[in-house]
């Protein structure tokens, strides 16, 4: 049906909501995960009130009862993983890029790839329309630990919790149909002369990352149609008055949680990859040894779940054994950083707003990898579990991952998506406006954490053992930068929208980059490709010296080359 | 619906593996991981608990025996579709396709007889932990069956005029993949004690 309508103009329809054009998707997901950061954004904004400002009406907002707070983290912490992080990181960009940096005209299996974005509109839609339910959305937290995700009687949101989880079972249906399209489109759908190892990184990256929510995500599903049940049938998996065990959701949901942070950790480690070999002017230091780390983070990431169930009653010589685990993976996570200096090392660095980014997201994941060695070690987990410190270690792996490396490839891949420039001047503004803001609010919840404050309570002054009233102006002192944080934002918002009409021209080739989606014009046109291309040479040809250009393109031959030295 | 609309993305072939073929591998390998999880939590909660047992002496072995044979046997016609995909006949392609979901229907018809026969003498899905696995193992599986069968009936419909016969093969890989998940459950769930 739609394929008859790719002869003629499309309607406003199908074009926008039934296209099987993978930039169109991307962009569908891109929009959809924009809408929900703010929808996460605001509910940050009203706890973190809240927690900086207790008992005072939250501006836009209201009063903030003790179950709205819950349900506030729980919406704020399950929309900014399974609605932002997972759609922008690996949908839009996964979309994007995958068939443009491959060379091919679309993914390989364009229908079912609009069903992706389908499913997950809807999952979207199920998850908002709980705020609509009697009894609002869920406030188990992001994790529906059971006995209280189980019960309606426990979580007193009967029909949010189950909205909740049928939300997130249609997300994962999503993303394990759009995953398996990329993994196919890259292993199959590769122009001619395009090896294994000519793949940019962040395609790797990316089809890598659906293949561990592939092979993690499964067991969760499984888990969830169980928890279904109890809630809405009377069963017993996780009830241990009926036979049931609460820690097996607890293994479940973590051996699909560990390796999840790995899912949306590497695709950012792609984009940050490709940023700064083209800001570099260098070749990426150990292409093959990024991949084989990459792998071996892969590996490692499914046995190490269970270092967040460290006082949850596990066996503590399975705790000895998960420490050690976790405190392996840190070591291809920290290769794949030194790769990466490696790469700017002597390179010819150009620091425009992409390259701000990148550079910004190995600096500041960096403090997100040294702090999570602490809760990573079962003894000093057993300390820091459950207290601000790990909402701050937390942060400092995801705002990189899902905040400052899609901004990165945002600024980085606009012009081709668009066909525009973005204002150079706003983007320097808005990136520092961002990260510096975010260390004001984390640094201090670090401290506020060591000195014992428990996550999940809306109102300190309320419990004698957490009050703690001189820490209370570190609380407000982050809740004052994310305020600061937020309106930041804004400048991205109005230099997003106003350059889509008003921006320079971006041409084909803005940042003079050597992987195939440069070398058509910006936006690509429907198909993608005039010609389509042969490749003749891996993604990194940068700072060669005797070209006129200092980069040679993939598609580019040898013997046009010669011709071009002679010249 | 032409084969002449496809992607040129689709008929790219990298891994000498037609796309087709290489997305059913891993819609079953994420499968697997959905059907792993399950049983991986049925054995460790089923070691945990041998009184279980004696809830699991309920079930109808026979009927499940009866079911095991049926589906073994409906995968042969798959094979044998897929041979005559490969000589290029889709009319008998086409034929063997709906042989094959019938043995799908006459499964779940089993299926239904066994649970109405359970329920009737009082085992519901909350009547405890062994019940609840069976239910949502066994029901998972029905799904999957009743989703290849209707897959299968709309392929078929196609290989009966000749077309996308290289999707006999996927459903046939897929169908047989339902088959195993069966010679998974029915020992666990029916024989173990």
């Amino acid at each position: 049906m739609s394929a008859d309508l790719q002869h003629h103009e499309p309607g406003i329809f199908q074009k926008y909501f039934w296209s099987t054009d993978h930039k169109m998707i991307a962009r569908q997901y891109l929009f959809t995960g924009m809408a929900m950061a703010l929808i996460g954004g605001f509910f940050a904004y009203v706890f973190r009130m809240q927690l900086g400002f207790p008992n005072h009406a939250v501006p836009g907002y209201g009063i903030v009862t003790p179950a709205r707070y819950n349900a506030l983290v729980t919406m704020h912490g399950s929309i900014m993983i399974f609605w932002v992080a997972m759609p922008v990181l690996i949908a839009a960009f996964g979309n994007f890029l995958i068939p443009l940096m491959v060379g091919c005209d679309d993914m390989a299996f364009p229908r079912i790839n609009r069903l992706s974005y389908q499913i997950f509109l809807l999952s979207a839609l199920v998850l908002l329309s709980s705020f609509l339910v009697k009894g609002g959305p869920f406030g188990g937290a992001w994790t529906a630990y059971p006995p209280l995700s189980a019960s309606g009687a426990y979580n007193l949101t009967p029909i949010g919790a189950t909205l909740w989880l049928v939300a997130v079972a249609l997300e994962f249906v999503a993303f394990l149909l759009g995953g398996i399209n990329f993994t196919v489109t890259a292993m199959n759908s590769r122009a001619p002369g395009m090896k294994m190892y000519d793949v940019p990184i962040v395609v790797w990256m990316i089809v890598l990352a659906s293949v561990i929510f592939m092979a993690s995500a499964g067991p969760l599903i499984a888990g969830a149609v169980m928890l279904l049940f109890d809630q809405t049938m009377a069963t017993g998996f996780y009830d241990p008055t009926r036979g049931g065990d609460p820690l097996l959701w607890e293994h479940l949901f973590w051996f699909f949680g560990h390796p999840e942070v790995y899912v949306v950790l590497l695709p950012a480690m792609g984009i940050v990859a490709e940023i700064i070999a083209v800001f570099a002017r260098k070749k990426i230091f150990g292409y093959k040894t990024v991949l084989y780390t990459t792998w071996a983070v892969g590996f490692l990431s499914f046995v190490v779940w269970a270092h967040h169930q460290f006082v949850a009653g596990i066996d503590p010589r399975m705790a000895n054994i998960f420490s050690i685990t976790t405190l392996l993976i840190s070591v291809p996570v920290t290769e794949m950083v030194f790769l990466y200096v490696a790469t700017l090392y002597g390179g010819s660095i150009h620091l425009d707003t992409p390259m701000l980014w990148a550079l910004a997201f190995i600096a500041e994941f960096m403090i997100g990898g040294v702090t999570g060695i602490f809760l990573g070690s079962s003894g000093t987990d057993i300390y820091l579990h459950d207290t601000y410190f790990l909402i701050a270690h937390f942060h400092y792996t995801f705002v990189p991952i899902a905040i400052i490396a899609v901004f990165g490839g945002l600024t980085f891949w606009y012009p081709k998506m668009f066909g525009r420039m973005l204002n150079e001047k706003l983007g320097k503004i808005h990136f520092w406006g961002t990260v510096i803001p975010f260390n004001v609010i984390f640094i201090p919840l670090f401290i506020t954490g060591i000195a014992g404050d428990q996550r999940r309570i809306y109102n300190y002054a309320l419990f004698a053992e957490q009050a703690r009233p001189p820490l209370q102006h570190l609380r407000t002192t982050a809740t004052v930068a994310l305020l600061v944080m937020l309106s930041f934002q804004l400048v991205f918002l109005y230099n997003f929208f106003t350059s889509l009409g008003k921006g320079k021209e971006a041409g084909p080739n803005p940042w003079r980059s050597a992987t195939l989606e440069w070398t058509i014009p910006s936006p690509p046109p429907h198909g993608n490709f005039v010609e389509m291309p042969t490749v003749y040479r891996g993604p990194y040809e940068y700072g060669l010296p005797g070209h006129p250009e200092d980069f040679v393109a993939q598609n580019v031959p040898d013997s046009a080359l010669v011709g071009e030295v002679e010249a | 619906m032409s084969t002449s609309a496809k992607p040129l993305a689709n008929t790219r072939s990298g891994t000498g593996i037609v796309s087709a073929k290489l997305i059913t591998w891993w819609v079953i390998a994420s499968e697997i991981v959905i059907f792993g999880g399950l049983l991986a939590a049925y054995v460790m909660h089923r070691i945990g608990h041998p009184e279980w047992a004696d809830s699991a002496s309920h079930t109808l072995t026979w009927a499940g025996a009866f079911n095991t044979f049926v589906l073994l046997t409906s995968s042969l016609c798959a094979v044998l579709a897929h041979q005559a995909a490969d000589a290029h006949d889709g009319p008998k392609a086409a034929k063997l396709l709906r042989l094959t979901s019938l043995g799908g229907l006459i499964f779940l018809i089993v299926k239904g007889y066994e649970w109405s026969v359970d329920i009737h003498e009082g085992f519901v899905i909350s009547s405890g932990g062994f019940w609840s696995f069976y239910y949502t193992l066994a029901g998972l599986h029905g799904l999957h069956v009743l989703a290849g069968m209707i897959i299968m009936l709309i392929v078929a419909s196609d290989a009966a005029k000749n077309q996308e016969l290289q999707r006999v093969e996927c459903i046939g890989l897929y169908w047989h993949f339902v088959d195993i998940v069966w010679i998974f459950l029915f020992p666990l769930l029916y024989i173990a004690r």
